[in-house]
């Protein structure tokens, strides 16, 4: 028994030296690519493509829509040819809401795979985890959310909002709508507590008043206290930084402390088209939302998009601002490779200054120096039959301003 | 005046929920001594019971009735179940049971996905109990918090009269105390037990019918639950009914009041200091099992 043990214990440390062993070998390769960058394999007819989304767990509902987008833009890519003569072959990898195998599974596409692109990631904790992978093997990522802003690499294309396309659009609507005061609801994690910083900075700039700042857990479902104070406190309208189940609560408490869209009006940043549908449009209706693309959103691109939407996924399935963002990066990718003419990610990189795409939400142009894309902005209405229909537009896209560099009242933010 | 009321309310409506989702648990773990980690799931089976039904029933008020007890019934069966195909053969071993049924529970979850997929799903309330009592001095109490008392309330009463007035109830309190002697008594104690999770599941099964009119359905909910539920059974004192209603209550106010002074997450921390300085204090509970007398 006792040999018996001591043959498990040796064989279990053996097993150990053997996977360092592996570790150390794997990163040694991955270094010397990342001297030069790692090159996409072009060898066949083909070019590689990685597509890394949560298909399981907490995060799955939300980005199984956006992974759905992205296929639908490389079936119309490759339907009209390819890009540089190439189809694309999409390699489909699953971030599981986990960072650290959303960090893994962006080395295995980078190095295994050798993919010319990344398209993927949704929450900021997986972005803010894949990011050295993408800078140490200088490959390419193209994040589809809107997000909080501050940060800007030179190997990521953010095609969702920045914050000076979303967030302040929202506030400035409010504004005009004669909103004095506001209440801050969030989520507690790092998007909704920098929002709020910025949020609180505008107010004092624009003579508003936040009255409150309150925080729940991702995933608490008791607002009772939170709905109290923001109903005492009086404030003229609501913004909401609440992410993902806790809106759900959130939204019924609102209601059934006889608060509505008409007294108190909430504006939200991170409910779309899909989620409205899971929270119940009798607890949303007339509610606000500020995004960048909504499925009612005018113009011959998007009914083509949400037409092409349909017919691939379903009638009842809406198309949302992320999976607008997701599909779009698909298309600047294909228009950057083919300026560049090479895959090279550096030599796309230079291209990508100035390109522009006729989106589902409107023309976009990519901002060469922040990697970001001038987006319109707009604030929308929830309505009975769960779709979005914009109240409000910036009239034209909105130049991106990740660091809000333009705005004086947000120099001590970053 | 009104803030103070209002927030009274709040932690009176926060206790009513943590009674409801305990009370199933403060049978089965405080008097049985199982430590059922599927309870939350138990939760969820009510939760999802209330889904399914509104699919085929349309008045929202009707199917909430309907859902009530067809959730308690579902619960319950599967709690007897589970009782009968694992949790007898670990009545000597109650920490396993731990293990046992945390496994059943995360089965339970995979099994809730496939079925239903893993984004969440929600119900309509009845119009009824969307709206508030406006009471004096501005003033509101909503309608689904004033039910979920009640339903809380009426379960404590009725699981109380169960357990002194009736055979079983009689039957149960023979077992908790002496299990060998209630056997030579001619006391089926197995059936007993199958019955005793019967009923402590088919109250998590009403627990998940409040829910949904505050909150998401999801395959993850019992989890969030099941902790909650498990420090009112602890702290109230194991086998002490009124030891988990008058913490439940307690903690509820607790909760709502550290929430009014600073937030929701320091109020969390705030709780749990509190339990934890209660514990050292009085590790065996609010109340103890010192007497012959339960209940």
């Amino acid at each position: 028994m006792s040999l018996f043990r001591g043959r498990r214990i040796l064989a279990g440390a053996m097993t150990l030296v053997a996977a360092a062993a592996m570790t150390a070998c794997g990163s040694k390769t991955t270094d010397s690519g990342g001297a030069t960058g790692v090159t996409a394999d072009v060898s066949g007819d083909t070019v590689k493509v990685g597509l890394l989304n949560s298909l399981s767990g907490t995060m799955a509902i939300s980005e199984v829509t956006v992974r759905d987008a992205i296929m639908l833009a490389v079936e119309e890519i490759n339907a009209a040819g390819g890009v540089l003569g190439r189809k694309i072959q999409p390699i489909g990898e699953d971030g599981a809401s986990d960072w650290p195998t959303f960090a893994e599974k962006a080395e295995k596409l980078i190095s295994e795979d050798r993919v010319a692109a990344v398209f993927g990631c949704w929450t900021s904790a997986s972005r803010k985890a894949v990011k050295p992978v993408f800078e140490k093997n200088k490959a390419l990522l193209f994040y589809p959310v809107q997000y909080e802003g501050l940060e800007q690499s030179p190997y990521i294309f953010y095609t969702g909002a920045t914050t000076n396309q979303q967030i302040v659009p929202g506030l400035d609507y409010l504004k005009s709508q004669g909103a004095k005061s506001v209440y801050l609801v969030g989520s507690d994690y790092v998007f909704p507590r920098t929002a709020n910083k910025i949020i609180k900075a505008y107010a004092a700039a624009n003579g508003m008043t936040v009255l409150g700042e309150d925080y729940a857990p991702l995933g608490s479902t008791e607002f009772g206290t939170i709905v109290n104070k923001v109903k005492s406190s009086g404030a003229d309208a609501v913004f909401n930084t609440l992410n993902g189940d806790s809106n759900v609560a959130f939204f019924k408490e609102y209601k059934s402390a006889g608060l509505t869209a008409a007294a108190m009006p909430v504006v939200s940043v991170s409910i779309a088209e899909e989620e409205v549908k899971g929270i119940g449009t009798q607890y949303l209706e007339g509610q606000l939302t500020a995004w960048n693309y909504y499925q009612t959103t005018p113009g011959a691109a998007n009914s083509k998009f949400v037409a092409a939407y349909k017919a691939k996924y379903g009638a009842d399935k809406p198309t949302s601002d992320p999976m607008e963002a997701a599909y779009v990066g698909v298309y600047l990718w294909k228009a950057m490779v083919e300026k560049a003419g090479a895959f090279d990610v550096e030599k796309v990189r230079s291209a990508s200054d100035g390109i522009t795409f006729e989106a589902p939400e409107g023309l976009v142009t990519v901002d060469g120096k922040t990697q970001h894309i001038a987006k319109t902005a707009r604030i929308g209405k929830i309505g009975a039959d769960g779709l979005i229909t914009e109240v409000w537009n910036s009239g034209k896209p909105v130049a991106p301003d990740p660091y809000l560099k333009t705005y004086p009242w947000a120099s001590g933010l970053s | 005046m009104t803030v103070l009321f209002g927030q009274l309310f709040t932690g009176i409506s926060i206790g009513a929920v943590l009674l409801l989702i305990a009370l199933g648990l403060a049978l089965t773990f405080g008097q049985m001594n199982v430590i059922n980690m599927a309870h939350g799931e138990f939760i969820m089976a009510g939760a999802y019971t209330t889904y399914v039904l509104q699919q085929s029933i349309t008045g929202a008020g009707l199917s909430l009735v309907v859902a009530l007890p067809v959730a308690f019934v579902v619960a319950g069966t599967m709690g007897a179940l589970l009782e009968v195909l694992l949790i007898r053969r670990l009545y000597a071993r109650p920490l396993d049971t731990l293990l046992v049924t945390w496994g059943v529970s995360l089965m339970l979850q995979q099994l809730a996905r496939d079925i239903f997929g893993s984004p969440n799903v929600q119900t309509r309330a009845p119009e009824l109990l969307t709206g508030n009592v406006a009471l004096p001095g501005g003033l509101t109490v909503a309608n689904n918090r004033l039910f979920i008392l009640v339903l809380a309330l009426a379960a404590v009463a009725a699981l109380t009269l169960a357990l002194r007035l009736t055979p079983l109830g009689r039957r149960i309190r023979a077992v908790v105390q002496n299990r060998d002697l209630a056997a030579v008594s001619g006391i089926a104690t197995s059936r007993v037990d199958r019955t005793t999770f019967f009923v402590g599941s088919g109250l998590a099964g009403l627990a998940g019918v409040a829910l949904t009119l505050l909150g998401p359905i999801g395959p993850t909910m019992g989890t969030n639950l099941i902790i909650d539920a498990f420090l009112v059974v602890v702290v109230g004192g194991i086998g002490q009914l009124k030891g988990s209603v008058i913490v439940a209550f307690a903690l509820g106010v607790l909760q709502a009041t550290g929430e009014y002074l600073t937030t929701l997450s320091v109020a969390k921390v705030i709780v749990f200091v509190a339990i934890v300085a209660f514990l050292q204090w009085r590790p065996q509970g609010l109340f103890t099992l010192r007497t012959r007398s339960l209940a």
